[in-house]
């Protein structure tokens, strides 16, 4: 498989704290990928840096075969990379509607028809179980509701790369199902990488995970070998591990 | 959805304006002439700090520019009135784009002082350049150059009916511009930059470069009412270009209701006979004291932040009327 993403030497360093430092790190296309690591390990960082909504100190990111270390962050999601909050970020006072159609109109090829905009966006609702709140402002739907509303977002934009940033953080046990079923439909058409700290999704979904601690990767492999492999074991899997 | 309903409140609004030149008065026609013009100096400010979420404290500069722009190519260089009128849109679009491309590197509070400094600056530079601008005592266009003629038809703006129907026509078009801008893509967009910004940019829009257009055709719109005031009422004036012109719009637009496409003209017309009337009022009962209509304004404003943020028609939007542009 031809890597989608790479970094490399990537650091960042806020003031004297070395949020990410000397990381190599690459993620292939069609894989499921999953970050994980203790609270401050740096894995929003990572990924802030990926998709451009902060700079490196140093380092260069290459996506789809071009170097997009210096790319704006509005043109890396116009390259094919898509990011979810980890804090729900929606459009509070907009309509579910109109929150999804600002997702569709930014990349429909056919940039006038109404008919497309109104397809692609019902599509999405649907994708999700939306539809029936189209007219329903964002910031009344629930919170499981919300996260649903990001990555129907982001699934708009019809990424090549989908990062989703800690999405079952404050979902139910039944909500935290249907995001796992959610997410396998998604990876036929994206490459997802996901920040993650509930165990049990990471060991269902994940292709390989890439373990962070201290702004470094610990350790990289299957589901099966991280499991086994006694230095996570000892820096984060030894307390989470259910 | 709602077009049609839009539309027909928007040309009901427009009719009842026309049909009031008959009714009213001649001074409340004259008011109304002055408030259409305005009216659409709010609509232009309202695409920038309704719609993008963008309070500029420097509005008066564009318009101003507008005013300046015809008002100095009329007097000094003879020009025709319809090309000192596109003249007075091309500066304040000019203008825009520069100061543009400076202070929209800030936002929120920085963004305000930087947009009001660099009126500031417009407004010293009107009484710097008095050679040519005349300063406070300003310009009196002469009746003579506020006419067109063309192919037989014969405008004359000192005339009140003229002036009053000259003031319709340019409110609604520029009403017309703005239900399209609402109702387009761009105008989502926007709406998107004002409910969260960092959200637009990771779906992929230029921030910056919609603010930008925002600001410019906010500017141009504002330029577009400063030409119409300088042609119309025959003045020009460094008094248009002090700091109160600048929060004047805000006032208007808060008042009828901020992001909406009609609040801008209820806002105006409201304040302009809430001043006129608290002046006769306190005047007559204080007469010793001597206040400044500023005083109304200022409280105006504070009241308006405090218990009624949404205004006239974003209450009614809010309550019963969610269809309202």
């Amino acid at each position: 498989m031809k890597p989608l993403l790479i970094a490399r030497n990537l650091s960042r360093h806020f003031g004297g704290l070395k949020a990410v430092d000397m990381v190599d790190f690459s993620v292939d296309a069609g894989e499921v990928r999953a970050v994980i690591g203790p609270n401050g390990a740096g894995k929003t960082t990572l990924v802030s840096l990926l998709c451009g909504r902060i700079q490196p100190s140093s380092g260069v990111i290459g996506f789809n075969g071009q170097d997009i270390t210096r790319m704006p962050a509005h043109l890396r999601v116009r390259a094919g990379i898509a990011y979810t909050f980890q804090i729900t970020s929606i459009f509070p006072n907009l309509p579910v509607y109109d929150n999804i159609a600002l997702a569709v109109q930014r990349t429909l090829a056919d940039g006038r028809s109404r008919k497309a905009l109104d397809a692609s966006v019902r599509d999405a609702m649907l994708h999700v179980g939306l539809t029936e709140r189209a007219s329903t402002p964002a910031a009344a739907l629930s919170y499981g509701h919300q996260r649903l509303l990001e990555i129907a977002m982001g699934l708009a934009l019809h990424p090549r790369l989908l990062i989703l940033d800690e999405p079952t953080q404050g979902l139910s046990d039944g909500e935290v199902k249907d995001f796992i079923k959610l997410v396998r439909t998604i990876r036929k058409e994206a490459t997802i990488l996901l920040i993650e700290h509930n165990m049990d999704v990471v060991m269902k979904l994940a292709d390989r995970i890439t373990v962070m601690d201290s702004g470094r990767i610990l350790a990289e492999g299957s589901p099966r070998s991280i499991r086994a492999n006694a230095k996570v074991q000892q820096a984060y899997l030894g307390t989470a591990d259910a | 959805m709602n077009l049609g309903k839009q539309i027909f409140l928007h040309l009901l609004v427009i009719a009842l304006l026309a049909g009031l030149e008959y009714l009213l008065p001649v001074y409340h026609q004259g008011v109304f002439a002055r408030v259409m013009v305005l009216a659409v100096f709010a609509m232009g400010y309202n695409i920038l700090f309704g719609y993008t979420g963008l309070l500029s404290l420097g509005h008066a500069m564009f318009f101003s520019a507008g005013l300046y722009g015809a008002g100095m190519t009329v007097y000094h260089l003879d020009w025709g009135l319809p090309l000192a009128f596109l003249t007075g849109i091309f500066c304040a679009a000019a203008l825009s784009l520069l100061i543009g491309l400076l202070a929209l590197r800030t936002t929120g509070v920085a963004f305000m002082i930087v947009t009001m400094m660099f009126a500031q600056v417009f407004f010293l530079a009107t009484l710097y350049f008095g050679e040519w601008t005349r300063g406070d005592e300003g310009i009196v266009l002469p009746q003579a150059t506020r006419l067109i003629e063309f192919s037989g038809l014969h405008f004359d703006f000192s005339n009140p009916v003229t002036r009053y129907y000259a003031a319709l026509v340019l409110f609604a078009v520029v009403l017309f511009i703005t239900l399209g801008i609402v109702r387009s893509r761009f105008g989502r967009v926007l709406v998107a930059i004002r409910e969260n910004e960092e959200r637009t940019r990771m779906l992929g829009y230029n921030v910056f470069a919609n603010k930008l257009w925002a600001l410019v055709i906010s500017a141009g719109i504002s330029g577009a009412a400063g030409a119409a005031y300088a042609l119309l009422f025959g003045y020009v004036g460094s008094t248009f270009a002090s700091v109160q012109y600048s929060i004047l719009p805000l006032l208007w637009v808060l008042l009828g209701g901020a992001s909406t496409t009609l609040g801008p003209l209820i806002g105006t017309v409201l304040m302009y006979y809430l001043v006129d009337f608290s002046s006769d009022v306190l005047a007559r009962a204080v007469p010793d004291w001597n206040f400044s209509y500023l005083g109304v304004v200022g409280v105006a404003l504070i009241l308006l932040v405090l218990f009624f943020p949404k205004g006239i028609l974003g209450t009614i939007r809010a309550r019963w009327a969610r269809w309202l542009p």
